[in-house]
Formats: C-alpha cells, structure tokens, sequence
C-alpha cells in the first residue's frame, strides 16, 4: 500500500504536468498559459517532493510559483490592451517545430532507455536535506554561492535600468 | 519505488514541448514560458540524478543554482520585453526586426 501511494500520485502529476505544458504551449489564450504554466511548475514541486528534495520543493513553489510566475503574469498584463480582450497569440512555422521537437523526444527517450545508469542502492528512510544543502553551499560550493548573489543584484539592476523612462537620464 | 528512467521520460517531455513552444510562439512572453519548461525540465534530471545515482545533495545544489539564474532571466527578460513593448506597441517576435536581425 506505502508502495502503490507514490506511483499514484507520481504518475497522476506526471500526466497533469505534461497536459499543463501543452496548454502552455498551445493555448490561445494568454492568462490561461500561465495558469497552466504554475499547474506545471507544481506538478514539479510535487516531484521533487516524492524524491525527497524537501527544501528544493519548497523553494519551487516560492520563487516559482510565488516570484517568476507573478512576474511573468505582470508581463502578460502590462504588454496587453487587457481593455480589448486583446490576448490572443499565435504560432508560426508549427511543422518543422513538431519535427524538430519530435526527433528530439524520440532521441532522448532511446538514449534514456539504452544509457547503463549506474544507479545505486536508494536509503530507505528520507534523510531531510535542508541542512546539508547549506554545509554544502558554505563550503565546497561557496563560489557558486557569491557569484548567484552579485548574479542576482545585476540582474535587478539591468532590469530597473532597462524599463525606466528614457527622459530622466 | 519509481525507476529514474520515468523521472527522465518526464522531464523530456517537458523539455521537447518547451522547445516546440519556443519555435512556435509568436508572443515574446510565451516564449519565456517555453523557457522556463525548459528550465524546469533540467531541474528535474539533476534531481533525479542527486537521489539516485550520487550519494550527497550537490545535484539540488545545482537546481537551487539554476533557479536563481531562472529568476534573473525572468526579470531581465520581462525588462526588456517592456521595452520592446515601449517600442513597438506590441509583443510579437516576428516584428521584432529594427534591428534587422
């Protein structure tokens, strides 16, 4: 029974996390891609959840679900006339992207298959990661760690800079 | 216990609609939401990877990286889609050509 719960749940997710991603990239509508768009990013919390990555789960819903996409449905409402309903988006060029996209699912799915993981035995018990994460960010990823940080304080500064008024240079 | 190979096929499926979102879309935002399927699609391997196949965490320490480099993209990205949208009064990439590209 604790075997078959995780596959329910794991396969549910993994269907509504591929259905979520074509809503995203089909849909017509643009408000509705991005509510897709946080089922998918959910989908992905609730796996790294199964995997046993509770701090990273909770960092996916946060900055994901609680940052990016807010920020990406600022975008969707500052870049459309919201007033005329006016959201409607379209695609182009859609056979060579399926052939493309095709060829690359199906060469990704034979190497998955065919590759010899060296897959090692699996702790039963779930070990919480949180604290390790930060021993390891504080030491051999210590790099890393400072160059994300001034990473991100440039990142806010070209974006302010990008978007203010060219008037008051 | 699910075999890591089901975590891969997942994480390539996301990966390839992300790449046929960013082919295919017209719309700038869109086209970042592409991106960040894609984005998503990584983290899962490197995940996936961490539990089964190393023995510390320093996969998640890699996803935790790449989320960080997700939300600058995204502010930077979105910036500059606003200025695009200053510009040209609409978002579409395919009239994205004043500085033919």
């Amino acid at each position: 029974m604790e075997e078959l719960f995780p596959k329910i749940i794991f396969y549910g997710f993994a269907v509504f996390c591929v259905m979520c991603a074509v809503v995203v990239i089909y849909g017509k509508n643009l408000v509705r891609s991005a509510f897709a768009l946080m089922g998918s990013f959910f989908s992905v919390a609730v796996f790294y959840a199964i995997l046993g990555a509770d701090f990273l789960a909770g960092a996916q819903v946060l900055i994901y679900v609680g940052g990016i996409l807010t920020l990406i449905l600022f975008g969707v409402m500052l870049t459309n006339r919201i007033f005329n309903l006016n959201l409607r988006t379209g695609t182009f060029q859609v056979i060579p992207a399926a052939l493309v996209a095709g060829v690359v699912f199906v060469t990704l799915t034979s190497i998955i298959y065919q590759a010899p993981w060296r897959v090692l035995p699996i702790a039963k018990e779930v070990i919480p990661t949180t604290e390790r994460i930060g021993r390891l960010l504080m030491t051999d990823y210590l790099l890393p760690f400072e160059v994300a940080s001034v990473l991100l304080l440039i990142a806010l500064m070209g974006a302010a800079m990008l978007v203010r008024r060219r008037t008051d240079l | 216990m699910i075999p890591l190979e089901h975590y891969l096929i997942v994480a390539a499926a996301l990966f390839s609609l992300g790449l046929f979102g960013v082919l295919t879309r017209k719309n700038a935002i869109n086209v970042l939401m592409s991106i960040e399927l894609i984005f998503n699609s990584a983290n899962i391997n490197l995940v996936a990877f961490s539990k089964f196949v190393s023995a510390d965490v320093s996969g998640e320490v890699f996803a935790l990286l790449v989320i960080v480099i997700a939300a600058c993209e995204a502010a930077v990205a979105l910036a500059i889609v606003m200025s695009l949208y200053r510009l040209l009064k609409n978002v579409n990439l395919d009239e994205a050509s004043v500085l033919k590209g």
